[in-house]
Parts: structure tokens; sequence; C-alpha cells
């Protein structure tokens, strides 16, 4: 990945707000063209100041953003040719749709008939032909924000930034509207950087996911590696659902590390990011990874656990588990022909690979499983 | 209402082919095409309008007090002025049998030994105070009236029988001015549009024709004009000054917006008076302004400026005082506005001065035309701050009013104006209605 092909380069960028606390600490991220990348955290992380800073609205503190490798910290946001959907969409209230849309078209000062043409042309690819006389008041959530989406694109700005565009839809729209967006940046081939919270909608719809906590990137990459692969607690905890386990490293064996959990359980994990001997360790298994009663011998962690709760969810059964000292311990048992029948109360051993177990660092809010 | 039975029993299991009945079945169950009826037969309305029956006898005993006061402090004076603009029915009570004889006059002959009768009689017969009532009435037609009035009913008792004309000629000259007596036919009817034409510099003549007064008695046209004149510079004084103000208001840190409205509103919360008073102090001659300018050179010592007691002084002392009425609505309406619309206009390639223009003045509107109407509407019929610093050139039509009320005592004419001001006003309102829409006012 060469940095000086990247549509829009993040250089050392700092940024407060008051002076006393850094609100980004150190940002170095890279966007390719035609990429869509979402920077996935939770609120206060600074992801929107992030955006903010990038469609100019905020200073960066110290760095530079390049954009096309422009250095564009200086660039007024009217000049920076970035396009942007807002949360509350900010369809101008007092327009008409077809009004809102040539609104970037009237500012350049394109002619009338391409502005025609081109206000035509964005209706009609979110599917609102015969909208264009409407006030954007008489539109519902899901149009609206396809106003929004066609507004920022009817300009054919070189980025497109969407600052959690979904967040006041209901959830089937909301399901929706991200696979329409999906397609548009599919077929126009834009880039786009987009800012959510929410997990499933950045798996959806992101080539990279970029998770953002305390003011630094915790981890950069594609969905199924940060899943499958997270470099740290917060991503792992933070992406999908997560049994944690807490331990001292007891024994260092090349690729995986022996972990005494803290009632002298030891649990064999794959070695991520762990100090060395005697340091402390979060563990962190997927839920679906874990093996209701597996054949003796056939995996280094065996363990007896005590059913707690059973949840019938349809296609799996969430079964909660008291193990190795924690009494919320996740395993989805998949509703299939050939499944463990298991009760409340009943005992019964599971077990895991230790590749599937990540021994990684400690993060600092181990409580929450979501 | 069964649809909403239906969920609260939720929890009980249903057959599947029930529950798909109740979600497409219509939510009673009534013949097709009949009234809807509730689940024990009673028509739906029927049952919607007694279920609201004491919400609404409940709001009704909330707002019985503030209507009891509205119609006992506003609508009944409202109407006993738009009364009292137009009653003129004293003459017909007082002077009957004169008001017939002036109908039978031609209105050009000298008047006969009849018409000096029905004077006599109904002079004779008339109550004291009606009469000197009358007298000030009759004087608004034709001054003279209410001393010759006066005269004759002091020298009545002298005269003794007819002939009643030449008695009454004896006992002033004035009854046999032919205008005296023409001047009678404007007070014929007992309604009349008299003092409205007054309030314009109009008059009847004796036949009822509408006709403008002697030139030097024009005086309430130029006072309309002024008063429209200074209400507009106002306002549009007002929205200039008002309009940042508002912005800053709304979009200052908290701490800093607090402190910033309290500065708008301290006026509010000081007296009228005082305000007034401290705006003398720095208009006058050789008040603040004056002094500073002149000793910083600026300005001729033979030369000061003068600003008070006159039209300056009015249009700078309204302004300042009805200000706050203006910030108010732009500032509520402002306040709504998210900052991401002028974020977006940017964003779209707009430049920060044509997003404001383009983007953010639009919504203001609302503020705007409410805070313009409010203070056009005080401005209109303002009377204490002309009346204090407005001198002779300052005065406006309030002034007027309370005039008519105070010291003429002529209720009809301050009446006609009045109404004429509440008439105005109501059509400025039908007009922005109009242009702008009621619905998008916001008063704060």
């Amino acid at each position: 990945m060469n940095g000086n092909d990247s549509l829009v380069r993040f250089v050392n960028i700092q940024k407060s707000y008051d002076g006393e606390t850094l609100v980004i600490k150190n940002l170095n991220l890279n966007v390719e063209t035609n990429e869509f990348l979402t920077i996935l955290g939770p609120s206060g992380s600074g992801k929107t100041t992030c955006l903010l800073m990038l469609a100019g609205f905020e200073p960066a503190t110290h760095g530079e953003i390049y954009l096309k490798n422009q250095p564009i910290n200086r660039v007024p946001p009217h000049k920076r040719g970035i396009g942007m959907v807002f949360q509350n969409y900010a369809l101008f209230p007092h327009m008409t749709v077809a009004e809102n849309l040539a609104f970037p078209l009237d500012v350049r000062g394109m002619s009338k008939s391409e502005k025609t043409q081109r206000v035509k042309r964005a209706l009609d690819m979110v599917q609102l032909g015969g909208y264009g006389n409407r006030q954007p008041a008489q539109l519902s959530g899901g149009q609206q924000q396809r106003v929004a989406v066609a507004r920022s694109l009817i300009f054919d700005p070189d980025l497109v930034l969407m600052d959690e565009p979904l967040g006041a839809l209901d959830k089937n729209l909301r399901e929706q509207m991200q696979y329409e967006i999906k397609s548009i940046h599919q077929n126009l081939g834009i880039t786009v950087v987009y800012v959510t919270h929410d997990q499933s909608i950045a798996l959806t719809l992101s080539d990279r996911i970029a998770v953002f906590d305390d003011g630094i990137i915790q981890q950069c990459a594609a969905p199924d590696v940060l899943y499958e692969q997270p470099d740290n607690a917060f991503v792992a905890n933070f992406i999908g659902e997560n049994n944690q386990l807490f331990g001292t490293v007891v024994e260092d064996i090349g690729d995986t590390v022996k972990v005494d959990v803290n009632d002298g359980h030891i649990v064999e994990a794959k070695k991520v990011k762990v100090e060395g001997i005697g340091s402390r360790s979060t563990l962190s298994l997927r839920p679906e990874r874990v093996i209701v009663d597996p054949e003796p011998h056939s995996l280094p962690n065996v363990f007896l656990a005590k059913t707690k709760q059973l949840i019938y969810l349809g296609d799996h059964i969430r079964t909660r588990f008291s193990i190795c000292g924690t009494d919320d311990f996740i395993v989805k048992i998949p509703n299939s022909a050939v499944h463990a029948a298991i009760s409340e109360g009943d005992e019964v051993n599971i077990g895991w690979k230790a590749e599937d177990c990540r021994a990684l660092d400690v993060w600092p809010c181990p409580t929450s499983h979501l | 209402m069964r649809r909403r039975g239906w969920f609260s029993d939720r929890p009980r299991v249903l057959p599947s082919p029930l529950i798909e009945n109740f979600l497409t079945m219509p939510a009673s169950p009534a013949k097709p095409g009949g009234p809807l009826l509730t689940a024990d037969g009673m028509p739906l309305k029927t049952s919607l309008e007694r279920s609201l029956k004491l919400s609404k006898i409940r709001a009704l005993g909330l707002i019985f007090p503030p209507l009891l006061f509205l119609v006992i402090l506003f609508v009944i004076p409202i109407g006993s002025l738009l009364t009292r603009s137009v009653d003129d029915g004293l003459s017909n009570k007082v002077l009957p049998k004169t008001l017939a004889a002036f109908e039978r006059w031609d209105k050009t002959s000298e008047p006969d030994e009849s018409m000096f009768e029905a004077v006599y009689l109904d002079m004779q017969a008339a109550d004291t105070l009606d009469l000197s009532k009358l007298g000030t009435r009759m004087n608004y037609e034709k001054s003279g009236w209410r001393s010759l009035v006066k005269i004759t009913m002091r020298g009545l008792n002298r005269i003794d029988g007819p002939p009643y004309k030449p008695a009454m000629l004896q006992l002033n000259k004035r009854w046999g001015d032919i205008e005296f007596w023409q001047s009678l036919g404007a007070m014929k009817d007992p309604v009349t549009l008299g003092y409205y034409l007054k309030a314009v510099d109009l008059k009847y003549d004796g036949n009822k024709n509408i006709m403008r007064v002697k030139k030097h008695n024009r005086i309430y046209q130029m006072l309309w004009w002024r008063t429209f004149l200074v209400s507009i510079i106002v306002t549009v004084g007002c929205l200039i000054l008002a309009y940042p103000v508002a912005h800053l208001l709304a979009n200052l840190p908290l701490r800093l917006s607090n402190l910033l409205m309290i500065c708008v509103l301290m006026p509010f919360w000081t007296s009228l008076l005082v305000r007034i008073v401290s705006w003398m102090v720095m208009l006058q001659q050789n008040g603040v302004v004056n002094d500073s300018l002149v000793s910083l050179g600026m300005l001729h010592d033979e030369n000061r400026l003068s600003m008070m007691y006159n039209f300056t002084g009015t249009v700078i002392v309204m302004t300042q005082i009805l200000l706050p009425f203006m910030i108010l609505p732009i500032y509520s309406v402002m306040k709504t506005i998210p900052p991401s619309y002028m974020k977006a206009a940017q964003n779209l390639g707009a430049t920060p001065a044509l997003a404001f223009i383009k983007v953010y003045m639009p919504q203001t509107i609302p503020g705007v035309g409410a805070g313009c109407i409010l203070v056009f509407i005080v401005a209109i019929g303002y009377y204490i701050t002309p009346e204090l610093v407005g001198g002779k050139d300052g005065r406006l039509i309030g002034n007027l009013i309370a005039h008519h009320m105070q010291n003429s005592l002529n209720w009809g004419l301050a009446s006609a104006m009045g109404a004429i001001l509440l008439i105005a006003i109501l059509t400025l309102y039908w007009v922005y209605d109009k242009l702008v829409g009621v619905d998008n006012m916001k008063m704060g």
C-alpha cells in the first residue's frame, strides 16, 4: 500500500478542543480510491471529529490531512469538493427536493439544462423520480435519506463522507438503506468514509473498518479479519459477541501461551498481544467456536461447565455456562439435527481449539460483553 | 378498541387462524357500510364523545377565568369603542323638533320662525347636562356652537312666547348666521361616520357630502403618515440591530449567551420612564452625545445636533425600547436551526456568505416576520415616548388620541382614531398572512 496513491491521508493528526485533553491522539490513516472505509467506535471516541476535520469544519490541532496528495488543512470547506451526508440529513426545509439537489450545482454556476438533467438523473438513481417538487418535510425518513445521499453525490465529489446517516431510521428501513448505499457505492465507484457506532452496518458495508477508541485507531482491517483476528481486547469486545477469561501467563510455547485463569485452570491460547510470562492477559473466544461435549483428547482446552441458562433463539440456542471462575460464558449451540441436548443445571464438558482463543492485552473495562 | 384489547391479552397463546382473522378484520365488527360500532354495540362516535366529554369540561373550566377576563376587559371595551366612534344619537334625543324642522328647510334661504320655535321648544324641554354635552358635540361641526348654546340656555327664560326669531336673534346674532343652521345637517343621523372623516381631515357639509377640511385645519393625515413612517423606520432599525444580536445569542456558548440574554432583557426590567429620561440625558443639546462630539472636535460648539424633542429623538428612543420585541422572536427561531444546515451548504460548495443568505436567512423568516409585526404594531400605537421626547414634530397619532381622551374630551374622535389603528393592524396582519402565512409566525 503506497501512501502516495491514497486518496486521503491523515498524517500524525492530533486534535484538542480545550487545549487540555486530546480527542484524537495520533491518527495515521489512508483512504484508498474507490474504497468504502468505516470509522467505527463508541460515542465520544473521536470518530465524528475525524470526519469534521476531513470536511473542513474543524481544524486539526497538529498534523496534516492530504487529499489527492494536496495538503488541505487551509482549504475552506466549500473548496474541498467533498460530499457529506449528515446525521439529520440537513435537507434545506425551505427548498423543494429538486432545489435541494440543484443547490450544489447552482453555486457552481452550472447551466440550467445541465442542472435539470443532473437533478433528474440523481432522482432516478435513488428511485424518487416523481418527487422533485415535494418539500423535504413531505417525505418519509427513508426518502429524505435518499435525497441527502443523492445531494452529496450530484456534484461528482472525489469523496463522500457519511456521518451516521442511518441512525434515525427504524430497523427494517436501516437494513434496506444500507444495501442501497452499498449498491450505489459499487455502481458509481465512489470513495466513501462512513462513521457509525453500529457494528452490523460497518460489517455489512465496509471494505475496511477502522475501529476507533480513546482517540486512536485500535485496528484497521477488513471486516472478516477484524472479527476473526482482533488485535486487542477492545476490538475483540467491540466487534461481535465475545467470551472473556482473565488470567496470568504461565508458559510461553512459541505460537501459543498457557494462561492460568483465576481458579487454577490452565488454558492454552494463541499468542497475540501478551507481554510475557507473569503478565495479565484477556483471553477472547467467540461463542460459536466453543464445542459442547467434544471427543475426548481432541482439544487442548476441555473443561467441565455447569449450565446456567438456555435461551431458545430459533436458529441457535444461546447457552450460559459457569466455567473457569466466570458465570457469564456464552456458547451458541446451533439448532441442527444432531446438537447436544442439555438442560439447565446439567454439567457438561466444553472445549475449544488453542487458535480460536486469543490471548490479548488487559482492557480497562473487562465486564461488558456487548 | 378490540385490537387494543387483543394486544393487551397478547401473552395468551391464540391459534394462528384466529390471529390472522384479527389482523385482517376491520377495526370493529360492524356491517360493511354501516357506522362503526364498539364491542358492546354502541356507535363509535358516541362512545368517543362520551370518553372525551370529561376532559372537554375540564379544559373549559380551565379557560373560563381568562375567557371571562378577556370578555370583560377586552371585547366589551373594544365593542364600546367601536360603538362610540359612530354614535351620534345625542342630537336626535335633545333636538328632535329642530332636526325635523331642518329637514323641511331648503338649506339656503333664511331660517323662518318655525325653525326658531322648534329650537326654543327643544331647548326648553332638554336636560341641562345633555344640552351642554350637545353644545360640545355641535362645536365639532362648527366652532361657536358651544358658546351659542350656552348663551341661549342662560337667556331662554327671558324669552316669553312667540315670535321666537327676533328674541333669539337678540340673545345672540349668530342665530342669524346660516352656516350654523347648515351645520346641523351633519348631526341629523343617529349613526355617523363624521368622527372617522374628521380623523382623516375630511368632513360632511350640510348636505352630507364629504369634503376636505380647510387647509390650515388639516393635521390628521400628516400625523397618520408620520406615524406610519416612524413605525416603519423603527421596525427596520430594530431588524437591522436585532438580527446580529439574535444570531450571537443563538450561537454563543451557553454561559456567554446567558449573559448576553440578561443584557437584552435588562431594559425590560427597567422602568420605561427611567429609560426615556436617560435617553434625554444622552441626546439633549448639552447631553452626553453632543458633549462628546464637541470635545472630540468632530462638531463645532454652535452646531450641536438637536436629537431631542423632534422626529429623530422619537425614532432613536423607540428603536431602543422596542428592540427586545424584535430580538426575542428572531432568537427563538434561530435557536431551532441546527448548525448542520450551514455546514451542509458549505460542504455543497457555497461560500459562508452565500450559505448564510441562501440557507440560513430564509429559515429565519418566521422569526423576522413575527418580530416585525410585533414591533410595528406596538410602534404604531406608541404614546409615552413621543409624548416625552417627541416635541412638536415627533408627535404621533397615539398622542392625539390621548389628547382627545384627556383634554378635548372628544371621545368619539378618539374612538374613531383607535378604531382606524385597529383596522390598520388587522389589515397588516391579513397581508402578512397572505404573504408569509401566520402559521409560520413564531413569537417565542
